[in-house]
């Protein structure tokens, strides 16, 4: 098999066999991006001379018999983890030029493995859309067709994998953006619960929602790159000191004796027909494995969406009160005064999505207006998370389709902000309550575009959602195709 | 729920944010589309409901306080637009 489409765990035995190096695997993905990504935008930046150093001191680890699990894998990040000596924009012009002085905790464990850092991911900026369109350095083309949004708001992370241009990559997800885009570009991506990886370095979007998680070619890979970034960081104070279990002791073939419910507000009328069919499709592997099915109700979901609004836009509009122009980033030339010089560079950084959110949750903030929107949002999710407790007082897992139609058109939903939002509707619940979700490649659209199945766990619930999705892949071969390009 | 220009404007302000009227003139329909659309929570009785900060509960987080190196001068003030020795430059604030 050419290198540039083997799985994290197939490559580890290779490299382990030393019947290949780490740097001819990461030569073969420079290679592999080179030739595509003029096509579909999934990089901002490769850092191939770090790579190839890294690779190298890979294989000089793994000649001295130390070949952990991600030893000389080359791997790419979403832009929105720093990363020492290579650049860190979040897709903004307000951050172009930006050099972290530290790295995320997330990758700094893998890198001491000693995986390779190919390069940064393109997404929406500061991980605001659904679409990657929101980049400041251009939307990231879906490679299953490339007039089409991969999801967003880890766009690049999930193009970069279906395009075999990285073994695995890492996003982020606060509504969805991980498990989105992994189901529009057919690959695993996974969500852990709140708390479970640090967010340590990652810039922050809506601190109370904001997770990290993979996007891999399986649900093997998702496990084993969830085993080496969870855990308790003392640098991250809301990330949770609970052991990590061995995930890879999930990866078993056995879903007799569990209970998956199925919400009947996910399952409405509107649905795209090739999406249900998906569904359907999938519910009958299932139970032909020995899964029992029952409906469920989540009667909350329809005001997921706004709650969510309020919520992640508020905490944005704090969080990004940072990019100011004096300490790091983009400033104005030639301002009158302080204030200005902040107005004005803020003015010049910041893209229409990113200025619209921060205005909206500065409103929402705003004296008057916090009792009316951001303490009645918060009021709801205590709702909405009471939902998932009841439901899984019934069920250990739940069901549903990932997106509610395949990828939509570049630039289909770009002129009504609203029309976007709808399109989280059944990622976001799970980021207010502050559970695990995977997507995983279910039976895709008449048309071939992927189609996402997303199982749902209990808090720290990631053991049980892994068996599950390892169980369904075993059953199905569509997580081995892959896009032409 | 309708915005008014002169509210974007305060909203701006308050946000730190340079808008053109053409961004003014967007966002007000834009915000008062959004704002309309999440009234729907108001539809919810929330009566006794507790607010939600964080979606897993907890404590604060304490750690022993003792002293530990931090990323030091040179590296803090890399990515500065403008400094001056071991300072942040910023346009003048008292004329």
């Amino acid at each position: 098999m050419e290198l540039h489409t083997l799985t994290i765990h197939q490559l580890h035995q290779q490299l382990k066999n030393r019947t290949v190096s780490s740097v001819e695997a990461t030569k073969a993905l420079l290679t592999r991006i080179e030739a595509t990504d003029s096509r579909i935008n999934a990089f901002i930046t490769v850092a191939a001379d770090q790579a190839l150093a890294a690779a190298e001191a890979a294989d000089q680890r793994i000649a001295n018999g130390d070949c952990q699990l991600l030893t000389g894998i080359p791997l790419a990040l979403k832009d929105i983890f720093l990363t020492e000596g290579v650049r860190t924009t979040c897709a903004s012009r307000i951050l172009e030029n930006f050099i972290a002085p530290y790295d995320a905790t997330a990758w700094a464990r893998l890198k001491s493995q000693g995986a390779v850092l190919l390069g940064k991911l393109n997404q929406d900026e500061f991980a605001m859309g659904s679409s990657s369109e929101n980049s400041a350095f251009g939307p990231t083309r879906n490679p299953w067709d490339t007039d089409r949004i991969p999801g967003g708001s880890s766009g690049g992370s999930a193009a970069a994998v279906a395009a075999q241009q990285a073994i695995a990559t890492l996003g982020t997800d606060t509504g969805g953006s991980i498990r989105q885009p992994a189901a529009h570009c057919g690959c695993v991506g996974l969500k852990p619960t709140y708390g479970r990886v640090s967010r340590y370095g990652v810039i922050a979007y809506a601190s109370s929602l904001d997770q990290v998680g993979p996007v891999t070619h399986d649900v093997t890979d998702a496990a084993l790159l969830l085993q080496t970034i969870a855990g308790h960081d003392p640098k991250d104070s809301t990330s949770i000191d609970q052991p990590v279990p061995d995930y890879r002791a999930s990866l078993t073939n056995d879903v007799k004796g569990l209970t998956i419910g199925l919400p009947k507000e996910y399952f409405i009328e509107g649905l795209d027909p090739d999406v249900q069919a998906s569904m359907d499709n999938a519910i009958a592997h299932l139970k032909s494995q020995g899964a029992e099915f029952r409906e469920i109700s989540l009667p909350h979901t329809s005001y997921a969406v706004a709650c969510y609004y309020l919520i992640a836009t508020a905490e944005a509009s704090s969080n990004l009160a940072r990019y100011e122009g004096v300490r790091f980033g983009h400033r104005a030339k030639d301002s009158q005064g302080l204030i200005e010089m902040m107005m004005q560079s803020r003015a010049e950084g910041f893209g229409a999505e990113v200025k619209r959110r921060i205005m909206l949750g500065t409103y929402a903030l705003s004296s008057g207006y916090y009792d009316a929107y951001y303490l009645k949002a918060q009021k709801v999710r205590t709702l909405i998370q009471r939902d998932f407790s009841e439901a899984f007082k019934q069920v250990d897992v739940l069901l549903t389709p990932v997106t509610p139609t395949p990828a939509f058109r570049i630039g289909e939903k770009t002129a009504d902000p609203l029309q976007m939002y709808l399109s989280d509707i059944f990622t976001i619940p799970v980021n207010l309550a502050g559970i695990c979700g995977i997507s995983l490649p279910a039976r895709p659209a008449s048309n071939g575009l992927p189609i996402g199945l997303q199982l749902i766990g209990r808090p720290f619930g990631e053991e049980t959602i892994l068996r599950a999705a390892y169980s369904f892949e075993q059953t199905t071969d569509w997580h081995r195709q892959k896009a032409a390009l | 729920m309708s915005i008014t220009r002169a509210e974007i404007e305060h909203v701006a302000r308050l946000a730190r944010l340079t808008l053109s009227d053409s961004e003014q003139e967007l966002f007000a329909s834009q915000m008062s589309a959004i704002l309309s659309y999440v009234e729907t929570l108001n539809e919810l009785n929330t009566d006794g409901i507790l607010p939600t900060a964080h979606a897993v509960p907890m404590e604060n987080a304490f750690r022993p306080d003792v002293v530990q190196a931090s990323i030091g001068i040179d590296k803090a003030l890399h990515n500065a637009p403008d400094r001056v020795e071991t300072f942040f430059q910023v346009p003048p604030v008292i004329e």
